[in-house]
């Protein structure tokens, strides 16, 4: 960062901010007004903070803003963009898998990477992926219905 | 909380990481963050530079060769879960890595990281001490190899001099049939262990030839159990023998006293988790 900007590619589009010492999830909320990343613990118990980094998900919040000057980040904001980001909303909305929300970035960013790697996830594998996200109002078990019928539909319709 | 206020510089080698190591009064390297960001976010750390040794090329490998399995600095948690190679190699730490945090976390949190940090409640540690790892350290002033069963003194409290960047983890890999031990207590999968134990045994015509069994969470440091040890060895593996073992884990662990269990509640957790992981490891039936 030779002349104190933080360049990186957020969602597709390049940006360029000057430096903060604070982490990835105040920069996106507070530099760049990019709210659907929410900050809940601030210390990596939540999970509700997750962005993608580079191609995993990454808790923002134990992310320095400085660390991603040349990293690509995708958020909460363009995760409907793809099929698998597309079918878990359309899951959450018809399951009720939340209530006030707060967790549901966080929740779907998580959800997206494990239908990335395992098209067909048993419960207790999903119940496994999301233990790193935590949901005060749902008991989970929405969840997980709507995670694993998301997973369903991206089948159902994989070769159309 | 939000971090108090650092000055952060990109390594680009590991000769420039450890010289501002050894002209710093007051740096931290930053790996996976995964436990620094959180202290620094906490305010438990206030260091004065952050080194990231995110960008130094060439740190991430896993290798194996004349019998040991190398792990450098920026190999992530995830990345050695997905390894066919480590698993093979090391049959306990692929047990031990799915309860390492969790997936986010595995994606960023180093093994190195873990190791060097110490937290008395990590899997990897306590898997170091039992499988008896070599932690490679490094200096501008050279490198130096350290027994990881020398390593842990206490509460995050290792060998490792300020100066000094671990750059490898070097684990014996298992012989043919050694079969890993490996159970805890934690309140949901992924979270930090309140007692748990790690370990590796090996049977030779049919009697138990090897045994390393390691005790963590519930004491300051990794506990290797050689008493333990003293009365598995040469004996044959039958429901007798885990349930007297189990026994004398249950004596041998010197568990602290915490606000969710009492010294001989957790004596007794850690019967009842001995037997389990013994059984398992032994492959007797269930009791
Ligand atoms: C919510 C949550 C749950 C977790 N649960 C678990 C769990 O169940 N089990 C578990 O084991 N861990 C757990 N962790 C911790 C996680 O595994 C960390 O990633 C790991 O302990 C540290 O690795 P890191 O690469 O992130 O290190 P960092 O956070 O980058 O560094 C940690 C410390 O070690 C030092 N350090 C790092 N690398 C080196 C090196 N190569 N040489 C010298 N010093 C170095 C740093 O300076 C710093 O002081 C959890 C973390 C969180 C946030
Ligand atoms: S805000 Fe990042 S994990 Fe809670
Ligand atoms: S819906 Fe409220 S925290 Fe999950």
């Amino acid at each position: 960062m030779p002349d104190d900007l933080i360049r990186f590619t957020l969602n597709g589009r390049r940006i360029a901010v000057p430096s903060t010492r604070g982490h990835l999830g105040d920069l996106l909320r507070h530099e760049l007004g990019e709210t659907g990343t929410h900050i809940g613990c601030e210390h990596g118990v939540c999970g509700a903070c997750n962005v993608v980094m580079d191609g995993r998900v990454t808790r923002s919040c134990l992310t320095l803003a400085v660390q991603v000057d040349g990293a690509e980040i995708e958020t909460i904001e363009h995760a409907g963009n793809d099929r698998c980001g597309a079918a878990l909303q359309d899951a959450f909305v018809a399951r009720n898998a939340f209530q006030c929300g707060y967790c549901t970035p966080g929740m779907i960013m998580t959800a997206r990477e494990l239908l990335s790697e395992n098209a067909a996830p048993g419960r207790a594998e999903i119940r496994d992926a999301i233990s790193g996200n935590l949901c005060r109002c749902t008991g989970y078990q929405a969840i997980v219905e709507a995670i694993s019928d998301a997973a369903e539909a991206l089948r159902e319709t994989a070769d159309d | 909380m939000k971090s108090p206020d650092f000055s952060y510089v990109r390594a680009t080698s590991l000769d420039e990481a450890l010289a501002m190591l050894a002209d710093s009064e007051d740096a931290v390297i930053l790996a996976g963050g995964q436990s620094l960001v959180a202290a620094l976010n906490l305010r438990l750390q206030a260091p004065e530079l952050v080194i990231d040794i995110n960008h130094i090329p060439g740190l991430d490998r896993i290798e194996l060769a004349e019998g040991k399995l190398r792990i450098g600095p920026l190999v992530r948690h995830a990345q050695l879960m997905a390894s066919a190679e480590a698993a093979r190699a090391l049959p306990l730490i692929a047990q031990a890595l799915p309860h390492v945090a969790h997936p986010a976390i595995r994606n960023r949190g180093t093994t190195c990281g873990s190791l060097a940090y110490g937290d008395p409640a990590a899997e990897m540690p306590a898997c170091a001490v039992a499988l008896d790892a070599t932690l490679v350290l490094a200096s501008r002033d050279g490198t130096r190899e350290v027994p990881a069963r020398d390593f842990y003194d206490g509460l995050y409290e290792t060998r490792r001099a300020p100066h000094e960047m671990l750059i490898e983890a070097r684990f014996p890999a298992a012989p043919e049939g050694a079969r890993a031990m490996f159970a805890e207590l934690a309140v949901r999968r992924g979270d930090f262990a309140s007692l748990g134990l790690a370990g590796q045994l090996h049977l030779d015509a049919g009697a138990i030839a090897a045994f390393d069994l390691v005790a963590f969470a519930s004491e300051p440091a990794p506990h290797l159990l050689t008493g333990v040890a003293e009365l598995a060895l040469g004996q044959r593996p039958d429901a007798r023998l885990a349930a007297d073992l189990a026994q004398a884990v249950a004596e041998a662990v010197d568990p602290l006293e915490s606000p969710l269990a009492t010294p001989a509640m957790r004596r007794r957790q850690y019967r009842a988790l001995a037997e389990r992981c013994l059984r398992d490891a032994m492959e007797l039936a269930d009791a």
